[in-house]
């Protein structure tokens, strides 16, 4: 009965989101605040991470391959776990990790010290102000952020594959052309734009019901960090069956 | 005119107000005195519309609140002023945007005009030369004048006090009564304060109510709270240790 009140009210929450998001005014200073915050200020992380996760594709990538003879097909591989499965799923985490948090105890906090009281005694709408913006910036952000962890991940197996063992430019980047389509592209931006749904919605859900006091906004950060991250991974599984 | 009827409210099973009713006339403030816990702050909330009753009615001017549409009652919120207990300045605006922001966000009004009574307002508190620090860089009292600052930048016709001296020395707090009786000398709101400063409150309010486990023991002029005989009003007025309040 418990879990049912509050997924209830996880969904009303969401239910007004989507309503204010449509009713104008958008607040788009707002969104641009926030559009530099989650999106701007995530792309030194995703660059490392983006980085680091191709070369390790690279490398294993190339050794698994190298058993059967098709190191040639290390391009397509490195790409293709990228655009379809990693970059969308890695950097939706990373941003929760980074973003999400701060989000839940930015509201947690305003909530705790009256702040949200304060909005709505002007007669302001906290959802439009709050929660909204960091919607928008999040569908926003997630996909374009995805895009430059793709890119910087394929050229991190690039370094490994090219540049320390002996796959040739060429085939490197020619096969992945003959494998990729558009499809996988497109697969992995309506994974990213989901996620950034996801992401500001459950983590801004957790700071707009915090509990009390400082350890209220730290248990409602813990747990939006998690169950983010959790609900990330179910609907990757979820999209992954609809989408191939 | 704020009219309250038999409000009950509980939060997780423990019942904190338990049949309120009181009334402030136009251009009235009430006092609203009583121990820590026993539901002040949550009768203000009401009153704000920030708190739905169980069962009871707020009337503004006659109007329940709660039978307002969202847009009504937004709107019917644009007439309060609340000062709450923290200030609840937005901690990434500066001291005059604080002020500015319900201006800027309700009023369509120029950026000359919002300075106007920006500075106006900051002028009346005595916040001259603030305006470009952020919250985080300014005292205890000067938060609280921030906060009143923009409470009443949009001239309010009901001001709502939340502790407003709390925290703060004998003299900022002292300060704090002066402006708040000030301004009601000039903009003439209906007001009701939640305070401790009883001494002080009691100079500038035409009535008092007395809170006590959920009830509204007593209510009358501070004279007549002053020389109440009951002994709850007594025990809390004087402060004495011995009495029929228990310490919780």
């Amino acid at each position: 009965m418990f879990i049912l009140r509050r997924m209830g009210r996880m969904g009303l929450f969401f239910a007004k989101t989507w309503y204010y998001l449509f009713r104008p005014p958008l607040k788009m200073s707002w969104v641009i605040k926030q559009i530099w915050f989650i999106g701007t200020q995530s792309t030194l992380v995703i660059f490392l991470t983006g980085a680091f996760t191709g070369m390790v594709l690279g490398l294993q990538g190339y050794y698994t391959l190298n058993r059967f003879g098709s190191t040639a097909l290390l391009g397509p591989m490195v790409a293709l776990s990228l655009i379809r499965e990693l970059g969308p799923v890695l950097s939706a985490l990373m941003v929760t990790g980074r973003a999400g948090s701060a989000m839940t105890a930015e509201i947690g906090i305003m909530r705790i010290s009256e702040q949200i009281d304060a909005l709505e005694l002007m007669g302001l709408n906290p959802y439009r102000y709050l929660v909204v913006p960091k919607l928008v910036a999040g569908m926003i952000s997630l996909p374009l952020l995805t895009a430059i962890f793709d890119v910087v991940g394929i050229f991190g197996g690039y370094l490994i594959g090219v540049n320390l063992l002996d796959v040739g430019t060429g085939t490197y980047f020619g096969e992945m052309a003959n494998y990729l389509d558009l499809e996988d592209v497109l697969a992995g931006v309506y994974k990213s734009f989901s996620f950034g749904i996801l992401i500001t919605w459950t983590c801004s859900y957790k700071g707009y019901y915090a509990g009390f006091g400082a350890e209220g906004v730290s248990k409602a950060t813990t747990q939006a960090v998690v169950l983010s991250s959790v609900l990330i991974l179910f609907w990757d599984y979820v999209m992954t069956s609809a989408l191939f | 005119m704020i009219r309250i009827e038999n409000l009950y409210k509980s939060f997780n099973g423990f019942e904190v107000l338990k049949g309120i009713s009181c009334q402030v006339a136009q251009g009235e403030i009430l006092a609203l005195i009583g121990g820590s816990g026993h539901g002040k702050s949550v009768i203000l909330k009401h009153v704000a519309g920030l708190l739905k009753p169980d069962r009871g009615r707020v009337l503004i001017d006659e109007i329940d609140i709660w039978s307002l549409r969202r847009v009504e009652l937004e709107q019917l919120r644009s007439r309060f002023g609340f000062l709450f207990q923290s200030g609840a300045l937005f901690s990434s605006l500066t001291v005059f945007d604080n002020v500015a922001f319900p201006l800027r966000e309700t009023r369509k009004m120029s950026e000359e005009e919002i300075r106007k009574r920006v500075m106006t307002a900051l002028d009346q508190v005595g916040l001259q030369g603030a305006e470009d620090k952020y919250p985080a860089q300014i005292s205890g009292g000067m938060i609280k004048r921030t906060a009143l600052a923009r409470s009443l930048v949009g001239n309010p016709e009901i001001m709502l006090f939340d502790e407003p001296t709390t925290g703060l020395d004998p003299v900022i707090a002292h300060t704090i009564i002066n402006l708040i009786q000030s301004i009601h000398k000039a903009y003439g709101f209906t007001g009701v304060i939640v305070s401790h400063e009883l001494s002080r409150v009691f100079q500038i309010v035409q009535k008092v109510a007395m809170l006590h486990e959920g009830v509204i023991l007593t209510m009358g002029s501070p004279a007549e709270i002053t020389s109440s005989q009951d002994p709850v009003v007594r025990q809390f007025v004087t402060g004495a240790l011995e009495g029929p309040i228990k310490i919780r």
